[in-house]
């Protein structure tokens, strides 16, 4: 295990062309270098992300390049835009039909909160609602900076992420869910309106 | 272009028993319109797509109009005896109109290069009676249009190829943008609230001005992190 070996020793041995290394190491440096996106945009923030794509900013230099058009091979959803509540079930859908381990970016302030539609009747007041999001991006839309940052910050927990232990990732803890259940279209709005498994809002204590 | 009161004579000749109102826009634009009674709409709609002087092929816009039950005062000037003098004595007059809604559209023509002439259709009351006939069959471009104020105002073209919403699920019942639509009730904390969602504050959260300013926002319980 890495944290057990001494830094100062490991950097002594690799001058000498040994390099020593661990199971978990290897396996969150692979994986946090070829994040596959999956392929989808809903509102202006999905231009940013192609922007983000695209030769000038090239999500390509942290192994992210590759959109997937399936869920089935996406380790990453960027929810790119606003959340309408006909388009938030098969969102959610989406996510549930993705492989583990799988991430959340939630891009721009429609995808965290509603942004500027909060008040309205028909868009999702965020997507952490449904889903646990892992890294949230504000502006309107985010700048492709922004989400380069958002990505980095995810390469990041990649790496924390501990394989064995009481701190293991959740995608490897069983008793977590990796699927969660789709809201219903009701006669006035979702059904539920939140997951309570999922969504932990701001509480508004008077002290 | 012909103005509007050609129009209606012309119209009205085409069409025996059209009955045609010029609905007076008194805003600086001065866009008056053609009220259309709904018998003959469909007839009157294809003679003005059809007439070779106004040719309005083209369809840009159609949208609706809530319209609540309202109480317009009118003041007239009545010639009246008093104290056995000839007066002019204003009057005013408090004329109840039952809510309605409309569907209004915006005709131009790609042959002539003219328009807009506005057109408009009134249902008879915003309960039960919310039929007007469908254009479609006129104008093809009004077939989403016509959905989507099917959606959102809850009127019934009759005569519509697809009568199905277009912008929100088929479960949905209500129809957001009439006037009195209730939207669900599931405000939650701004921190700068105003106008009307500073009254969902106040509903929401009991004021307590001995505690101004001293509320404290706490984080979820975070018991599923990912």
């Amino acid at each position: 295990m890495s944290e057990r070996i001494d830094e100062g020793l490991r950097r002594e041995l690799q001058r000498q062309g040994v390099w020593v290394t661990s199971m978990q190491e290897l396996y969150n440096w692979g994986r946090k270098n070829s994040i596959w996106p999956l392929q989808f945009g809903l509102a202006c923030c999905a231009i940013e992300m192609i922007a983000t794509a695209a030769s000038r900013y090239d999500i390509a230099r942290f192994g992210g390049e590759v959109f997937r058009p399936s869920p089935r091979q996406a380790d990453l959803m960027i929810v790119a835009g606003t959340v309408t509540k006909k388009m938030a079930p098969q969102i959610v859908r989406l996510y549930n039909q993705m492989a583990d381990p799988k991430y959340v970016i939630a891009m721009g302030a429609c995808a965290i909160s509603g942004g500027p539609f909060k008040q309205g009747y028909n868009v999702l007041k965020g997507i952490d609602r449904y889903i646990p999001v892992d890294v949230y991006i504000p502006g309107c839309p985010p700048r492709p900076e922004a989400l380069l940052h958002a990505f980095m910050e995810l390469q990041r927990k990649i790496d924390s992420q501990k394989l064995t232990g009481e701190q293991k990732a959740e995608h490897l803890d069983a008793a977590q869910p990796s699927e969660f259940p789709v809201p219903a279209f009701g006669k006035h709005d979702l059904e539920p309106s939140a997951n309570p498994d999922v969504f932990h809002p701001p509480k508004l204590e008077r002290v | 272009m012909e103005t509007l009161e050609e129009i209606k004579a012309r119209i009205e000749a085409a069409v025996p028993g059209a009955k045609i109102e010029i609905a007076q826009n008194a805003s600086p634009s001065q866009q008056h319109s053609l009220k259309v009674d709904n018998e003959h709409a469909y007839d009157v709609a294809k003679f003005l797509r059809d007439d070779s002087t106004l040719r309005l092929d083209f369809c840009s816009n159609v949208t609706g109009v809530d319209w609540l039950d309202r109480t317009v005062k009118q003041t007239v000037k009545v010639k009246k005896i008093v104290d056995g003098e000839e007066k002019e004595v204003a009057e005013t007059t408090e004329v109840k109109i039952p809510g309605y809604l409309e569907a209004v559209y915006h005709l131009y023509s790609m042959t002539h290069k003219h328009g807009p002439v506005t057109i408009r259709m009134r249902t008879a009351d915003r309960a039960k009676n919310v039929c007007l006939p469908s254009l479609t069959p006129i104008w093809r471009s009004a077939e989403f249009q016509e959905r989507e104020i099917f959606d959102l105002y809850g009127v019934q073209f009759d005569g519509h190829p697809d009568l199905r919403r277009i912008l929100m699920w088929e479960e949905f019942e209500d129809h957001p943008m009439r006037k009195d639509y209730q939207e669900p009730d599931d405000y939650e904390y701004e921190p700068t609230p105003h106008d009307d969602v500073l009254e969902k504050a106040k509903r929401h959260f009991a004021a307590r001005p001995e505690l101004d300013g001293a509320e404290k926002i706490t984080g979820g319980d975070g018991s599923l992190k990912r």
